[in-house]
């Protein structure tokens, strides 16, 4: 009893998953059991989304208090307009387009980096203002219209392999790497050490500025892969398609079990986390509630969940 | 020529300056706003901003960032249109419950030692909902004697600039004149001297929250006296223009150093920048982007200044 006690504590991820279980099961006897594989297979989708950009959010949170990326949304609203404007529904175009919007992404990463450093402002600030300037691209470039994603890769989006969610497999494939990345490689190791401690991380040899670099342009390029994967998905890019993810990034880090102060990160809560937010809105639709009612709830619950979880290390923000 | 401003001039003195070429080329661009009326115009909205602004700032003087700005300032406007106009006394006891949760969010946040960011915007959701329950469609409308006092034509100088001269007094008042604000900007700068010297942080923190609910609330208020009626997403901007506006007005992130008479007039430079660049004929999709290379532009000219500063100060 204990020993399973232990391992509940140190592996915060569990509860994330826990959480999404029961959530499940109160939706499901709702329904008396006939929407369990519908619900399933929409909470994977969606969460899909939330996980792509979750892991980003992740790198960047874990390296370190006062470290965030806001110019998520933004980044994913103009890589989706412009690859898919790129594409103009040839199907022969869809892995130049992705290639696109992967470029969109590094540039907005590195030129948020460049701010960070150059101006020496809080990364909240720099990322804040940076997205202005692109929101205000994809307003210009996107015009209003919608333009439609390439039939196949439409498809793509929106079909299942095996009965799983092609999305939910791309999720599953870029959280596989993640992983490796975290855990795996020398570099996973330095953003840890830069989260912890900076100045003990430059003082032992890290590239302090080389990780935060590609932290920040990981983060946008999964942002951009998200926007392209959302825009395909929805039919087409819309200009308010990123608002709701900027909140669900923070969220599903906190609620995963990474640490807000930094240098402690976790994989596998993203995913728990991303199922437990979408279940929750499902749940509170099932129940009948409207719009202003779901908002709250999920506002307190991330509330509560980082009241809960705390801060107990040393944060500056 | 031997005066040279100091570091904590400066700091008023550039938002000022920007403010005034702005101005001028407003002014050079559409003479016609060289008016009374022209001036009220101009600077009408920024009123509501301006408060919004002084409210971003009490967070940032103890080094917390509040997300949640835009959505609150949309959720007392709601009540605002709704509550204060038909049962004044149930819409005064909201907005008080109202300040009564900011002050609650700064001892939370304090005791529990949470990043503000998260639990702000985890907030953010909570007023959106509140509002969208309050108000799920545009509508309400203003109390008269909100409508009254928002249009009123005092002699000589248009009430938004009356409105705004008066917000930088009293703010300026409470921040750097005030025992409270000395000691709210110490905890800023150095928490634990401040602790030390036996002053209760979590009452400072609690009372600096509770400020900014209250300069909030105005800021709701007066938005709704303009507008006349509310919607859920009448502010959502504010979040965004209120951090812009404390930082243009020459506030720093951390370390208690802001300016309260420096953010109103940031707060009017934002406001004043939208008109221009709409004088200009630019493409209104451009205009957030404008304010957000404006505020690339400041901080790189402070950065700037600062260096040569120390040049100086090494010489």
């Amino acid at each position: 009893m204990r020993r399973a006690f232990e391992t509940l504590r140190d592996k915060p991820w569990i509860w994330s998953f826990l959480a999404a279980g029961l959530v499940w099961i109160a939706t499901v006897m709702v329904t008396g059991g006939a929407s369990a594989g519908g619900l399933t297979h929409a909470a994977l989708t969606f969460a899909a989304f939330t996980i792509i950009v979750g892991i980003g959010q992740m790198f960047v949170i874990t390296l370190g208090p006062g470290n965030i990326d806001l110019s998520i949304p933004a980044t994913m609203t103009l890589a989706g307009t412009l690859a898919l404007k790129f594409m103009g529904v040839q199907d022969g175009l869809i892995l130049p387009g992705l290639l696109v919007a992967i470029g969109v992404g590094l540039a907005i990463g590195i030129a948020n980096y460049g701010l960070i450093k150059l101006l020496r402002i809080p990364p909240i600030i720099a990322t804040l203002s940076s997205s202005f300037i692109i929101q205000s691209t994809a307003i210009w470039s996107n015009r209003g219209l919608r333009i439609r994603p390439p039939d196949s890769l439409g498809a793509f989006t929106t079909s299942s392999t095996l009965g799983i969610p092609n999305l939910a497999l791309v999720a599953l494939a870029l959280t596989i790497v993640a992983w490796i990345l975290l855990e795996r490689s020398l570099y996973g190791r330095w953003i840890c050490a830069i989260g912890q401690n900076m100045r003990a991380a430059r003082l032992a040899g890290v590239p302090v500025d080389g990780v935060r670099l590609a932290t920040y342009t990981l983060s946008a390029v999964l942002a951009s892969i998200c926007g392209y994967l959302l825009a395909s998905f929805s039919g087409g890019a819309a200009l308010n398609m990123g608002a709701e993810f900027l909140l669900m990034s923070i969220a599903v880090v906190v609620i995963g079990g990474t640490a807000v102060s930094g240098g402690f990160s976790n994989v596998p809560g993203i995913w728990g986390a991303s199922l437990f937010m979408f279940l929750v809105v499902s749940m509170l639709n099932t129940y009948g509630l409207g719009a202003g009612f779901r908002l709250i709830m999920t506002g307190l619950i991330i509330t509560c969940v980082i009241i809960v979880a705390g801060g107990r290390r040393s944060t500056a923000r | 020529m031997s005066w040279r401003p100091g570091p904590e001039t400066l700091r008023v003195l550039i938002p000022a300056l920007s403010l005034a070429v702005l101005l001028a080329a407003v002014f050079w661009l559409q003479p016609r706003a060289m008016s009374y009326t022209g001036l009220n115009l101009l600077f009408n909205l920024a009123v509501p901003i301006a408060l919004a602004t002084i409210a971003q700032m009490m967070i940032m003087t103890v080094n917390d960032l509040d997300l949640s700005m835009g959505t609150f300032v949309s959720f007392v406007a709601c009540v605002t249109a709704t509550f204060l106009q038909s049962d004044p006394v149930i819409g005064i006891l909201i907005l008080a419950g109202a300040i009564g949760v900011y002050a609650l969010l700064g001892i939370v946040i304090y005791v529990r030692n949470l990043p503000s960011i998260v639990v702000t915007l985890g907030m953010s959701f909570v007023w959106g909902g509140l509002a969208v329950l309050i108000l799920p469609s545009p509508g309400g409308s203003a109390p008269e004697w909100l409508r009254w006092l928002m249009t009123s034509r005092p002699p000589f100088v248009p009430m938004a600039i009356v409105a705004s001269v008066l917000i930088a007094l009293v703010a300026h008042f409470i921040v750097m004149q005030s025992a409270f604000g000395v000691v709210m900007r110490g905890v800023g700068g150095n928490q634990r001297s401040v602790e030390r010297a036996g002053w209760s942080v979590l009452r400072v923190r609690a009372g600096a929250y509770a400020l900014a609910g209250l300069f909030a609330v105005l800021a709701g208020m007066m938005l709704v006296g303009l507008t006349t009626a509310a919607d859920a997403n009448i502010a959502l901007r504010y979040t965004l223009l209120s951090i812009a506006g404390v930082i243009l007005g020459g506030g720093d992130f951390v370390g208690g150093r802001v300016s309260p008479i420096g953010a109103v007039i940031g707060a009017l430079t934002l406001t004043l920048a939208g008109s221009f660049l709409s004088f200009l004929r630019i493409s209104p999709d451009w205009q957030i982007g404008a304010q957000g290379a404006i505020l690339i532009i400041v901080l790189a000219v402070r950065l700037l200044v600062q260096r040569q500063q120390q040049r100086e100060a090494r010489q």
